[in-house]
């Protein structure tokens, strides 16, 4: 029976490998197609922010491939309400990542969910393992 | 004597800004680098006491450029009193002022 | 290891995965192709899954994973190109790996 597998991401990127870490993991261990959810809380909220550049700081990129985790069957990227706006952060600072949903005539739909602190303690509850970055 | 303080941790994630900003004195400059430039954006909730130390303690806050960029952090979102230097601007700092500590 | 092409040295890594992608040019997916135990000449075929890998790691920045590509190939190419069977009968060393060799790119993260 497929499990439900959460990646908790609560650091910020290219100031620390956890983000990265975090993101080839998932991608990795999503070949075993289980039931899995991204969280972004705390700094880990701009992980997936719009506009990010660390050309500068002699870093790659990757926050574009955040938006293939739908090809990866990964479309739940629940982020928390509270760690953005105690940032001075929306929705409107995220990358607007979609999923193309198969049994909806490849319908674009959105992945990310802005939900709130308690909505996200109640979904790590119902998680059978998760796995901290 | 001034002093550079350098903090490169989020404030979110550790007390070093906090720590910094206590130990900061009149006239001192704090640089903000890496993870801690997600502390200088307007709106976010330790805007208080960066502002506190910049108006009430004569503290020069500045932040570093490239990592609010590599954040995707838009320079506009910066809070008004912060100013935002490249990487030259960080060699001034250190010549400018006589002595650096770094909060690790 | 390295290639050489037109008398210039190119660095690939023990597996002869491109050091620097940004080195690659399709003579450098013809060579690599001849480089092998039984070489290869690249067809159109080849070339229209080269191309797709290469615009897929220009949008995303990762190497699909061979699932993924295979997925991906049946909705862009059509269903008789995006199976196993015929992505395994252009690149017999397996679509991931050696596909994503002669695009330039890394080997696809949790490719063993």
């Amino acid at each position: 029976m497929a499990k439900k597998f959460m990646y908790l991401n609560r650091k910020a990127p290219y100031g620390t490998v956890y983000a990265l870490e975090s993101l080839e993991v998932v991608l990795i261990a999503a070949a075993f197609e289980q039931e899995v959810s991204l969280a972004f809380l705390d700094d880990g909220v701009y992980q997936i922010a719009k506009g990010q550049n660390p050309k500068a700081v002699g870093m790659k990129n990757f926050s574009p491939t955040y938006n293939a985790l739908g090809d990866y069957g990964i479309t739940k990227l629940y982020v928390e309400r509270e760690s953005l706006a105690e940032r001075g952060l929306s929705e409107e600072d995220l990358m607007p990542i979609v999923y193309e949903d198969e049994d909806d005539d490849y319908a674009e739909k959105p992945s990310v969910q802005v939900i709130s602190r308690a909505e996200m303690a109640q979904i790590m509850a119902e998680q059978d393992v998760t796995f901290s970055f | 004597m001034a002093m550079l303080h350098i903090v490169n941790k989020s404030p979110f994630e550790r007390n070093t800004l906090k720590s910094c900003l206590g130990h900061a004195l009149a006239g001192d400059s704090v640089l903000l680098i890496e993870d801690a430039v997600i502390g200088a954006v307007s709106g976010s909730s330790v805007v208080a006491e960066l502002q506190q130390a910049i108006n009430g303690n004569s503290i020069s806050i500045y932040a570093l450029g490239p990592d609010l960029t590599a954040r995707g952090v838009k320079l506009e979102r910066v809070l008004e009193g912060i100013q935002v230097v490249d990487y030259a601007g960080f060699v001034d700092l250190t010549v400018a002022n006589e002595k650096t500590q770094s909060w690790l | 290891m390295a290639l050489e092409i037109g008398g210039k040295t190119i660095a690939t890594d023990e597996e002869g995965y491109l050091e620097n992608l940004s080195d690659w040019t399709p003579e450098v997916a013809n060579a690599m192709a001849q480089a092998e135990e039984q070489p290869v000449t690249l067809t159109d075929e080849h070339w229209e899954i080269i191309n797709f890998l290469r615009e897929y790691y220009e949008e995303y920045q990762i190497a699909p994973a061979v699932r993924v590509l295979t997925k991906a190939v049946g909705k862009r190419l059509g269903a008789d190109k995006g199976n196993s069977k015929y992505l395994y009968s252009l690149f017999p060393y397996g679509p991931g790996k050696q596909a994503c060799k002669y695009a330039g790119l890394p080997k696809p993260t949790g490719c063993v």
